[in-house]
């Protein structure tokens, strides 16, 4: 059994409007077979989607546990992620949502001294396997940070198509106009086209923050990744272009699954199809969003979201 | 009436005496004096070179002294173009191979680099400062240069079809073996400079690269070199500032010879070479002529610093790296099915 079939797999479940050429998991050459380390998990279950459908995948995690050197932040979380839909991480600050969303596309691995235990599986595809590539873990489950970040010193476009570049290495590169469609497509998607399409060879730095902050969504949508993480995306930006993300969060959600930490829970009860509360690194309580804003199970969940802490 | 309207006692509360202001007065007049002292050194001194180099400079002309390839003491001609070519060489020489090695190892400590070894690597780097240039001389002269003589004799064969590369016999002392040993002293500085401004790259920008799916390699690509590529022209402008004027070693390395290398493998001169060599026994032409030599170094320098300074200001303008022509006219906007409708 190759470790080339999980991306091939998932590659025709997902027809790819934006890149027809490779499935979310890489080229092959990304994913170097390791006949040392066989597979765990039943690659060979198709999924049987009808083509013409873009479902996004589920994530879903096994026992996760997160440490930052000695300091245990995540303490062992089970959670399952539906496809297609918004699930909303809510929790006082330090209670390791950001934490746990960072393991998901093996971000928090980038810190140093920071390491993850147990399993978290894309669909079926344990992505802490010794076979996956993290490169092509990241390229499936793209990332929003808190803070608007687009390349500083790249135009709107260029930073759009940063991702793109980056997915196309060592293949042909496409001509300029496919790759500006998928740009303008990315653009579209994120609903910034109307605003930048006259400006795109300006600075990315130049826009304002909330355009910044879908700017960035349209650089992760244009790899056309199946999970998008997105760590409190809001915080650093106005009303009205909070609600601008939202609704975006809202389209976006029938071509990827979303996963949204927030410290706002007016946000997450708009939002957010499921809703998940973490405490001290543990999850207590996860479901329908109106379930967890209205009848709660457990009272640590009752007392956070009426605000009696934190 | 005012002091109803103030707090704290009325006008006396808000008054200082003179007295007590003098610090801030004292502190700022004398600053400003130091840094005017300075300046004055600087003029002075740049009128100072000029003056003694007048009698060379009227003897040959600025431009054919500068450019006259004649450097002949006793026979009162003082052409410094040998020197010239010797400073530019060995120096251009010494940036081309410092440089690299020297952002590769600011790479390596600041992204790759195990946190226990970094320590390490810095400070090592650092002791090649320390090293005294007279050291470096040395060593080069009896060590590194019969040791590379081989290599440098296979490179200079079958580099012969290039001109002033290839060809010729090579020479223990050479313009090569100079910018060789060059590299390896501006690698500290440019290391460090480098390594800083890599320490200042966003944590955000490298998580936004990382979070696209870049490789390390393209991560530094795509966020670490665009926010540091001015700091990193700086610090090789600082170096190259280091071998322009270094003047121990490169006497020691370059073979002295006042007349153009033939090839890159052959002897040499530069401009703080002569200076340090022939100071001692230079009198009445010959001294101007070793001034007007140091003036055409100076201004070489600060040539060398205006034009750092100039691509340092243009590489920091927001928006200043252009994408490669061919995507510029791809950014602006025209509709994909123009752009799709070309053939």
């Amino acid at each position: 059994m190759s470790f080339e079939r999980p991306a091939a797999r998932v590659a025709d479940v997902e027809p790819d409007d934006l890149l027809n050429k490779r499935g979310p998991l890489g080229p092959p050459q990304s994913m170097p077979a390791r006949p040392q380390s066989p597979p765990t998990q039943p690659y060979a279950s198709g999924l049987g989607t009808p083509a013409g459908t873009e479902p996004g995948l589920s994530v879903t995690l096994r026992g996760l546990r997160a440490f930052y050197g000695a300091n245990e932040a995540v303490r062992g979380v089970d959670l399952e992620f539906n496809a297609n839909e918004v699930t909303a991480i809510i929790g006082p600050s330090g209670c390791g949502k950001s934490t746990m969303v960072r393991c998901i596309n093996r971000m928090h691995e980038e810190i140093p001294g920071a390491r993850a235990e147990g399993k978290v599986l894309l669909d079926e595809l344990d992505i802490y396997d010794g076979a996956v590539d993290v490169v092509a873990v990241r390229r499936a489950i793209g990332m929003v940070f808190q803070k608007p970040n687009p390349f500083p010193t790249m135009s709107v476009f260029d930073n759009v198509a940063a991702g793109l570049r980056l997915t196309m290495r060592g293949r042909s590169q496409g001509s300029k106009a496919e790759l500006r469609a998928k740009v303008e497509a990315a653009l579209r998607s994120a609903g910034l086209w109307d605003e930048v399409a006259d400006r795109l060879g300006e600075p990315g730095a130049g826009l304002s923050g909330g355009q910044q902050q879908r700017l960035c969504i349209a650089r992760s949508l244009a790899v056309n990744p199946e999970v998008i993480l997105m760590d409190e995306p809001c915080s650093a930006l106005d009303p009205i272009a909070t609600l601008k993300i939202e609704e975006l969060i809202d389209q976006l959600k029938r071509r990827v699954t979303i996963v949204i930490v927030t410290h706002n829970m007016q946000q997450a009860a708009r939002v957010a199809d499921r809703t998940a509360f973490m405490l001290d690194g543990r999850l207590i309580e996860v479901g329908a969003t109106q379930e967890i804003f209205t009848t709660p199970g457990d009272p640590r969940t009752e007392e956070y979201v009426t605000g009696k802490f934190g | 009436m005012e002091s109803a309207s103030l707090p704290l006692g009325g006008r006396s509360a808000l008054e200082r005496p003179p007295l007590a202001r003098l610090p801030d007065r004292a502190l700022k007049y004398g600053l400003t004096a130091l840094a005017l002292l300075i300046l004055a050194l600087i003029v002075y001194f740049f009128i100072r070179l000029v003056g003694e180099a007048r009698p060379a400079f009227a003897r040959e002309g600025v431009f054919g002294f500068t450019f006259n390839n004649d450097w002949n003491v006793n026979a009162q001609h003082f052409g410094a173009l040998p020197l010239l070519v010797g400073t530019l060489i060995t120096s251009g020489l010494a940036l081309l191979l410092g440089v690299p090695i020297a952002v590769a190892t600011a790479l390596y400590a600041t992204e790759l680099c195990p946190l226990r070894l970094r320590t390490a690597l810095t400070v090592l780097v650092e002791l090649l400062a320390a090293v005294p240039s007279v050291v470096y001389g040395l060593w080069g002269i009896f060590f590194l240069a019969p040791k590379l003589q081989g290599a440098e004799q296979w490179a200079a064969d079958r580099l012969s079809f290039i001109p002033f590369v290839g060809g010729g016999a090579v020479t223990i002392p050479n313009y090569f073996i100079t910018g060789l040993v060059l590299a390896i002293m501006i690698l500290p500085i440019v290391s460090a400079i480098s390594r800083e401004v890599m320490a200042t790259v966003p944590a955000d920008l490298k998580e936004a690269a990382l979070g696209l799916g870049a490789t390390r390699w393209e991560m530094i690509r795509t966020a670490v070199m665009p926010y540091c590529r001015s700091g990193i022209v700086g610090g090789a402008m600082l170096g190259l500032g280091r071998a322009l004027g270094e003047t121990i070693a490169v006497t020691i390395l370059i073979g002295d010879a006042p007349q153009l290398g033939k090839h890159l493998f052959g002897q040499g001169y530069s401009l703080a070479a002569v200076i340090a060599n022939e100071f001692g026994e230079a009198q009445g032409l010959h001294r101007s002529a070793l001034f007007a030599a140091g003036l055409v170094l100076f201004v070489l320098t600060l040539l060398v610093n205006g034009v750092a300074r100039l691509l340092v200001v243009r590489a920091s303008r927001p928006g200043g790296f252009r994408p490669a022509a061919g995507e510029a006219a791809l950014a602006t906007a025209q509709p994909i099915a123009e752009q799709a409708a070309q053939p």
